[in-house]
């Protein structure tokens, strides 16, 4: 089954084509790698399917509904959710306020119900808080739940990152250089989780990573991008033996 | 009782101290009135330090947790307080019950900021930072400007609307409702202390409420990462409009209180000083923190009052005494000696050692 379907999705900046004709297929519960060396254009293919950039050209399916050119907060509650390259966590926040932040879309009780706290912010409150705890303690973090986000070592900075992306209930979920900056036990430790999330989540994945361990370690399928265009796309052992890969990779 | 004070969330425990601090200065300040205790300028500035704390609360709102800074606050306190007193002083013969004419001066007072402030919000609020302060200190200066030269007077044939001096034509038995520069003269006296301190605890809710609320977790996600807030879906346009329209409604509830307190209103004391009166006393409070805004409302008023002895050196010494305080006050040596000495920490400790008492009884 079909979860995500892009086809012929282009961009140009000015005289540039940052990404061309790109099609993906990623089937439900797939762990998709897209790779590619830098400037290929690959977090310029994120921020189209999440709505940041309009595509000029193609069309995005998200579980069989077109959601090309909506916006990025309606394409996140058409089920698509993501991280950064560079962290964006709600700094002044506390850890579970910014998974508490994820959970927005989830849990609705109007304004004026929280600010004359009627019955139902209590009983909201208690089971956002209850959620987010649950999803904490998947990524480790319910210890730190009281703390400024802003105070937490950089890898669980990306591990909240993935949590409050996780809380707004993805279908698809995008990871965008989830392990950068990471010591190899963190990655590691970083593969497990990601693996474990996509199984208790049944979360599709689709993760933009330079770390070839990792990328060969977890995905079962790898697309790769080179100026902007397909260079290839398959199982990991046929890709990453591609003489072409290599060649865009290390040069001849 | 104790069990229920365990049983508390943070946020309702600490909106309980507060709240019982206000109460707590509100009965002081009333012994003091009747004991003879206060001086008349004291007396005066009671009801100020009321509608300044609220303004600079719900000032906060928009500077310290929608994180954009606006100047024009005192714009939405210039609305507030005219459309209250004009309609208290044209319906002073009409309802004669003063509750019911200031309850009803209120609500119109609080609506009509918030839909200046729904209309402002939605024009300025497309441009951020900088630019957004030009911006409302803009909107500011023209409310202030348009109301300065407004005429509106009343006689048996109705109401009389002019922007040009002597130009309203009223009939022998006509009043003045509106008038120009001039503003309105003979606002019935109809707020107090009393009611202040009351309207300050419903801000300070009001405030509190939806900061510890899922609304307040969104404004304050929007300020701390705009593009990550949308990417977790978070409406932005909505709740950046929320935040800005209940802090212009709150500012309006200011602008009556003080219309409603004082003998001639004009439209020149709304200017940007007062805007920047009340982001002095937002900042030197702490952005985002609500009980400082307040305490820094009270001090500010006091404080050029206190230092008249200087005569001409009053705003001189008032500037370096502002210097000093934003200096210590945020000051790690000042944040830790607070942490220690907080009221919150008294109260808890308070309780354990009851609860230790009891158990040993």
């Amino acid at each position: 089954m079909e979860m995500l379907s892009v086809k012929n999705i282009g961009i140009s900046f000015g005289g540039l084509h940052a990404v061309d004709s790109f099609s993906i297929t990623i089937n439900k519960g797939e762990l998709y790698g897209l790779i590619g060396p830098n400037g290929a254009g690959k977090t310029t293919v994120f921020n189209l399917l999440t709505g940041v950039y309009k595509p000029d050209m193609g069309q995005i399916f998200l579980d069989g509904k077109n959601i090309t050119g909506l916006s990025t907060i309606e394409i996140n509650k058409a089920g698509i959710a993501r991280t950064f390259q560079n962290i964006r966590l709600f700094k002044n926040m506390s850890v579970l306020d910014n998974v508490k932040c994820g959970l927005h879309n989830n849990n609705k009780y109007s304004s004026l119900a929280g600010i004359l706290r009627l019955p139902s912010y209590f009983k909201k409150e208690k089971d956002m808080t209850k959620q987010a705890y649950a999803i904490l303690k998947v990524f480790d973090l319910d210890k730190d739940a009281k703390i400024l986000s802003a105070n937490l070592p950089y890898g669980k900075q990306r591990k909240l990152e993935i949590a409050r992306a996780l809380a707004t209930d993805p279908k698809l979920l995008l990871l965008d250089e989830p392990a950068a900056g990471m010591n190899p036990s963190e990655t590691e430790e970083l593969m497990d989780t990601i693996r474990l999330v996509r199984e208790k989540y049944d979360v599709t994945i689709l993760l933009i990573e330079h770390d070839m361990k990792l990328v060969a370690g977890i995905c079962e399928k790898i697309f790769v991008l080179n100026f902007g265009i397909e260079l290839a796309n398959g199982l990991p052992q046929d890709v990453l033996n591609n003489p072409e890969v290599i060649k865009a990779y290390l040069g001849e | 009782m104790i069990g229920v004070w365990n049983k508390l969330n943070k946020s309702t425990r600490t909106n309980f101290i507060t709240i019982g601090v206000i109460i707590l200065i509100y009965v002081l300040c009333q012994v003091m009135v009747a004991a003879g205790l206060m001086t008349f300028l004291m007396k005066g500035l009671l009801i100020q330090f009321c509608y300044y704390a609220i303004l600079a609360v719900s000032l906060n709102l928009t500077v310290g947790i929608l994180g954009e800074l606006s100047l024009g606050h005192a714009g939405f306190m210039c609305v507030g307080a005219f459309a209250s007193a004009f309609f208290s002083k044209s319906m002073i013969d009409v309802i004669e019950n003063n509750f019911i004419r200031f309850s009803l001066a209120i609500i119109i007072g609080a609506l009509s900021a918030a839909v200046f402030g729904v209309i402002i919000g939605v024009v300025v609020l497309r441009v951020r930072g900088d630019y957004l302060a030009i911006v409302t200190l803009a909107f500011g200066e023209i409310i202030k400007n348009v109301i300065n030269v407004m005429h509106i007077g009343l006689d048996s044939r109705g109401f009389h609307f002019s922007m040009e001096v002597g130009k309203l034509e009223l009939l022998e038995d006509g009043e003045m409702i509106i008038d120009g520069a001039q503003g309105i003269i003979g606002t019935p006296r109809d707020s107090n202390f009393t009611i202040g301190v009351i309207f300050l605890i419903i801000t300070y809710l009001i405030v509190t409420n939806l900061v510890n609320s899922r609304s307040g977790r969104a404004i304050m996600a929007i300020r701390d990462n705009r593009i990550a807030a949308e990417s977790v879906g978070i409406d932005i346009t909505k709740y950046k409009i929320l935040a800005f329209t209940i802090s212009a409604t709150l500012a309006g509830v200011a602008g009556v209180i003080y219309s409603h307190n004082i003998t001639t209103l004009e439209a020149g004391r709304f200017g940007y000083n007062m805007s920047i009166m009340i982001l002095v006393f937002v900042v030197l409070g702490g952005m985002g923190n609500i009980r400082g805004s307040m305490i820094a409302a009270v001090i500010l008023t006091l404080l050029p009052e206190y230092l008249r002895f200087l005569k001409n050196y009053r705003m001189l010494i008032y500037a370096i005494v502002l210097i000093v305080m934003m200096i210590f006050n945020w000051s790690p040596a000042c944040i830790n000696w607070r942490k220690r000495h907080s009221l919150k920490d008294f109260m808890n400790q308070l309780m354990k050692r009851f609860i230790k008492s009891k158990k040993e009884a």
